[in-house]
């Protein structure tokens, strides 16, 4: 598991909760892991934030969000995106993971299972819908580079599923 | 500014700008919805990774210029990509044969270029690496159900694979920026992956049953900026509003 750590001024912390990914709007970015750094240096917050993916689109918004929400609560920032270490599956909090199934997308397995799932076959990743594993991928690509498409060969719901990205 | 540098980047993004367009192309053209969605998921990475490139080569330029211009402003013969990506999607057969003969090496590539010793270009890499090994699954895996499929998707991806094959060359040759660079420690000496590029190809079309072309005579140029017909197309499609109306913003 890759650790990195993060340095949060604590009392920065609930504004920047308040902030959604534009693209899965039930999770928090801090949540999602991508804000990597947030401290108060001479009245401006500096804010380090990491993409997902290279090409997520929502990286743009989710910087000019940040910026939006800290002015609203009197805070001028900076927004820095930085590449290293990458972003990984891993820093996605539990409670980040069950907003993610209450919304209909499955949270990423481990990496082993997610080989498993999408290379081999196998069924491991749970419908978001009725629970069963009886599910079958249909293509390693989804609505959203983070995404792979499955569907429930029980209930035959169509879902989301969260890649695992290491 | 570090010339060599500049040129090394540009060697590098020009290959996934022109190859994410050529997938970009099937947006809505896809033979299939998930096979239309996987394509621009890949194009959309590339174009991600190329954001991060050509952001750092306008920097190291010093001299106002954006990505944009990097990426929008260049003529033809101010491309450097491989001649390998610009080659048209003549059909999927072709589109999948090209992303499975780039995404071998570029996965071989970015391995090597993670240890650089610049940390602008080894962080791209590490980054990057994760999105390729699903660009190489994907790739390897049409390529192993058209070749073992049914008669005619075998004939048509042994074609797509016979027809590209004397582009593969290039991607293992250095231009003279490139040698300077990899002696700085910075770049990857290409020279040094062809052989495992080629044996885990070979493996591959083996598994999909289909044959390793023998042909020993290879196309080259792109490096250098000299383009086969198709890249003057693809870049008046790519270049078309900014040229019309020239510093536009989205």
């Amino acid at each position: 598991m890759v650790t990195a750590e993060q340095h949060i001024d604590q009392k920065l912390f609930p504004i920047l909760e308040q902030v959604s990914d534009p693209e899965i709007p039930v999770l928090s970015i801090m949540d999602m892991g991508v804000v990597r750094s947030a401290v108060l240096e001479n009245d401006i917050v500096k804010v380090q934030i990491t993409p997902t993916y290279s090409g997520c689109p929502a990286m743009d918004v989710i910087g000019d969000d940040i910026k939006k929400a800290l002015l609203d609560t009197g805070y001028n920032s900076e927004i820095e995106l930085i590449l290293a270490p990458a972003w990984t599956t891993d820093w996605i909090t539990p409670k980040g993971r069950k907003a993610l199934e209450d919304y209909g997308i499955a949270a990423p397995l481990d990496a082993e299972a997610d080989k498993g799932v999408l290379l081999e076959g196998k069924r491991l990743v749970k419908c978001t819908n009725c629970t069963s594993t009886n599910t079958r991928l249909v293509s390693q690509f989804g609505s959203t580079a983070c995404k792979a498409q499955f569907q429930c060969d029980d209930c035959q719901e169509p879902f989301d599923y969260f890649k695992c990205l290491k | 500014m570090n010339n060599n540098l500049y040129k090394y980047i540009l060697g590098i993004a020009d290959n996934s700008l022109i190859l994410g367009q050529r997938l970009g192309e099937l947006c809505g053209h896809g033979p299939s919805l998930e096979t239309d969605i996987a394509c621009t998921n890949i194009s959309l990475d590339l174009f991600g990774q190329v954001r991060s490139y050509y952001q750092y080569a306008a920097k190291i330029t010093g001299n106002g210029k954006s990505e944009d211009d990097i990426a929008m402003l260049r003529k033809e013969r101010e491309y450097v990509n491989v001649l390998l990506v610009e080659q048209p999607n003549t059909d999927f057969a072709y589109t999948i044969g090209r992303q499975f003969l780039f995404d071998v090496y570029h996965l071989l590539f970015l391995n090597e270029l993670q240890k650089s010793n610049d940390l602008m270009l080894s962080a791209i890499a590490v980054k990057s690496i994760k999105e390729v090994s699903y660009h190489q699954r994907f790739s390897s895996d049409w390529v192993k159900r058209l070749g073992d499929g049914t008669a005619e998707s075998h004939q048509k991806m042994q074609d797509a694979i016979d027809g590209l094959w004397t582009y593969t060359d290039e991607l293992f040759h250095q231009t003279d920026a490139d040698k300077i660079i990899v002696s700085e420690g910075i770049g990857v000496d290409v020279t040094n992956l062809k052989e495992t590029y080629y044996s885990k190809v070979s493996e591959l079309l083996q598994e999909a049953t289909l044959k390793t072309p023998e042909s020993k005579w290879f196309q080259k140029g792109g490096k250098e900026g000299i383009h086969t017909e198709h890249l003057g197309y693809l870049l008046s499609d790519l270049q078309y509003m900014q040229r019309t109306y020239p510093n536009m913003e989205w």
